[in-house]
């Protein structure tokens, strides 16, 4: 009972989040709906067992990502009263394309109810994990039967980054602005950088 | 003692990854006037990979391969095959690099490194037997071949190759793991194992929807029919030498895969994914045919050859028997040599300032003005087309005979058709540089290292290349009967 309450409450604030991010006006406002949203998704995730991913998508949704994108929506000058103009302007092909999608759901569910795709038929099943919760299964497995695939993830990211830095660094051609020289400036005393004056009453301090 | 034995088997792709890191290591502490160094030890490394995977080969106590890593991983001769050709075809690509950035001055330590990085999803990609161990190697190659792409920043048409190859890949990557999330939703398993004994009593609806979300990620990552739009583009777009690699390794790489994937798990269910890859393979080769006739750049003309070839050994595929495997290898070996060549030729097409030529205007007359340069294209171009004493026409004539023991008599004779309409090009290309005017604009090449590896794809495509088509043909079929083992 508390359970299907739960899931209504859930899948609720998630359809009505995700309908706000869309249609408010305010860009920031859209990724604050948004992160309504992943923390409903996360409670739905709870719901059905799935406890490891809930918290994936708190932390990983929630935590970097929708926080990225504030930052970026608060960052960049995005003019959106501009992009929106085009909403009038591409509405009637969105609408037909919209159309279509709903016909082809309403033929694709209609032949389901029909009985003539049969796509609860599994053919097999996963033997499944017993015992632990599925974040400590998952742990396990990780650094024992994946480890190859952890450690090929590992360098993926590693590519990226390398691909990250080819792309953006730029050499400077001095070669001291952009670059810390920490022994020179550990070797700086407080002498060299600040003077004491004692100026008259009345005057300023003369540089 | 397995995980040893699982070190043993992956060592080339620990090998090349530990290198690389190390290089890395190098070129950030000594900095950039390392580059050439680094490109020369990359290479090393290569040929150290190479070397062992050779040895995997050729040693009979791996003849029937083994599972790694709790079988996520496959060393077998096909693997090995594979990935020998993939490390040639690398370190090809890289011999002839550093050139290419002189004048631009944009060569830096990553280059080399990105390749070596980009070797090693291939392994892994070849090798794999398991859906992750697919995806994860799929997304290493890919992502150093983004990078590759748009490596001269101040070149817009390289970001914007980049940017396309970047933008589609990451679409094809999400429509191949949806498949593969319907294919474990519905079998139970990621292993190809798994998946085919669940797959033994039939195939449900969800795995059939899998099969061909898998089939259509995997056509675009061949660049096949009708999922070939990025190619031309992204062919152009990059700079030379990265078309030179794109066109030969993770291609490689990318149908070995395929043929992994769709004879190994899906072994059992040929008529299900047996017309999809027919139609990928008559649309490939006609589109690649006709696609490229009205082409003026070289590089685009080169693309469209390439989709047209990916079409010719989709039709191996199809016919889906052990000869067939083997036949697409053979094909596979040849065009990587084709190819190779090709752009290391058309890398060579400079013109006095040092900027790349890529158009038809470009060569005509070359013969007059760069006889050897002309004579070597015209080779190429002739065995592209698979006229008679040049090894192209070997590489076709496995396949199609593969094809016509298949009792595939019309796909066969489709593809001999579109072949002719092929011819067009190759020879028209043959035309402008033997018989229209010289613009004699191109310079003279200086570089020996571009020779040797242009004289040596000749002389494997020449009528010399026979002598190796015995061996060669010896261990493709070694190859393909590592691939039916399982069943």
């Amino acid at each position: 009972m508390i359970q299907t309450f739960a899931f209504y409450l859930f899948a609720f604030f998630v359809i009505a989040s995700g309908v706000f991010t869309i249609t408010s006006r305010n860009p920031v406002h859209s990724v604050l709906w948004l992160i309504l949203a992943f923390f409903n998704a996360a409670g739905l995730m709870v719901l059905v067992g799935a406890e490891f991913i809930a918290m994936l998508l708190v932390i990983v949704y929630v935590g970097a990502v929708a926080v990225l994108f504030l930052f970026v929506v608060m960052m960049l000058d995005i003019d959106f009263a501009e992009l929106r103009g085009g909403f009038i302007k591409n509405f009637p092909l969105g609408l037909a394309i919209a159309l279509v999608l709903l016909a082809e759901l309403v033929l694709g569910i209609g032949a389901y109810r029909a009985g003539s795709l049969q796509l609860g038929v599994a053919d097999g099943t996963s033997a499944g994990l017993a015992g632990e919760s599925n974040t400590a299964n998952i742990g396990v497995l990780l650094y024992s039967d994946y480890i190859f695939l952890f450690e090929a993830a590992g360098i993926i990211l590693l590519v990226a980054m390398i691909g990250a830095i080819v792309l953006t660094y730029r050499e400077r051609p001095d070669g001291a602005r952009g670059h810390q020289n920490i022994t020179k400036q550990n070797m700086r005393r407080p002498e060299d950088a600040t003077i004491m004056t004692r100026p008259e009453i009345g005057k300023g301090v003369e540089l | 003692m397995e995980f040893a034995n699982s070190f043993y088997f992956t060592a080339p792709e620990v090998g090349l990854t530990v290198s690389g890191l190390i290089l890395l290591l190098v070129a950030a502490f000594v900095g950039q006037k390392t580059t050439r160094l680094i490109t020369i030890l990359a290479v090393a490394a290569l040929f150290g990979a190479a070397a062992f995977t050779g040895n995997l080969l050729t040693n009979s106590a791996f003849e029937l391969g083994a599972d790694a890593w709790g079988g996520l991983y496959r060393m077998d001769a096909f693997g090995s095959f594979a990935k020998i050709l993939i490390y040639l075809a690398t370190i090809g690509c890289l011999i002839v690099t550093p050139k290419f950035f002189e004048q631009t001055a944009e060569y830096r330590a990553e280059y080399p490194i990105l390749m070596l990085f980009g070797a090693v999803g291939m392994g892994m990609m070849v090798s794999a037997s398991d859906l992750m161990t697919l995806y994860i190697g799929l997304e290493l190659s890919s992502l150093s071949s983004y990078v590759l792409a748009s490596f001269i920043r101040s070149d817009m048409r390289s970001a914007e190759a980049g940017l396309k190859y970047f933008v589609l890949g990451a679409l094809a990557s999400g429509i191949l793991l949806y498949g593969m999330s319907l294919i474990y939703g519905f079998t139970g398993s990621t292993s190809y194992i798994g998946i085919r004994t669940a797959l033994e009593g039939g195939v449900s609806a969800g795995s059939m929807f899998g099969i061909v979300f898998l089939l259509a990620g995997l056509a675009f990552k061949i660049s096949a029919v009708p999922f070939h739009m990025w190619t031309p583009d992204v062919y152009e777009g990059a700079p030379t030498p990265v078309t030179a690699f794109f066109s030969t390794a993770p291609k490689v790489a990318a149908i070995a895969m395929t043929m992994r994937m769709a004879l190994d798990p899906f072994g059992g269910q040929i008529e299900i994914w047996q017309q999809i890859v027919i139609f990928a393979a008559l649309a490939s080769i006609i589109v690649g045919a006709l696609g490229a006739i009205g082409q003026e750049n070289l590089k685009r003309l080169l693309a469209y050859s390439s989709i047209n070839n990916v079409g010719f050994i989709l039709i191996g595929l199809a016919a889906g028997t052990e000869q067939s495997a083997s036949a697409m290898l053979v094909y596979l070996a040849i065009y990587v040599a084709m190819s190779l060549g090709s752009f290391v030729a058309l890398l060579m097409l400079r013109d006095n300032d040092g900027n790349q030529l890529e158009t038809f205007a470009d060569i005509s007359g070359l013969s007059v003005t760069r006889p050897a340069l002309a004579w070597c294209l015209l080779a190429l171009m002739f065995s592209l087309a698979g006229i008679p004493p040049l090894l192209g026409f070997w590489g076709k004539f496995v396949v199609f005979q593969a094809a016509v023991e298949a009792d595939m008599i019309l796909l066969a004779a489709i593809g001999i058709a579109a072949s002719v309409i092929g011819a067009f090009y190759y020879i028209k290309f043959i035309k402008v540089m033997f018989f229209d005017k010289p613009a004699d604009v191109v310079v003279a090449e200086k570089s020996s290292a571009r020779w040797v590896v242009l004289g040596l794809c000749v002389l494997f495509i020449s009528p010399l290349g026979y002598l190796a088509t015995l061996k060669l043909g010896e261990f493709a079929d070694r190859a393909a009967s590592a691939l039916f083992f399982i069943i």
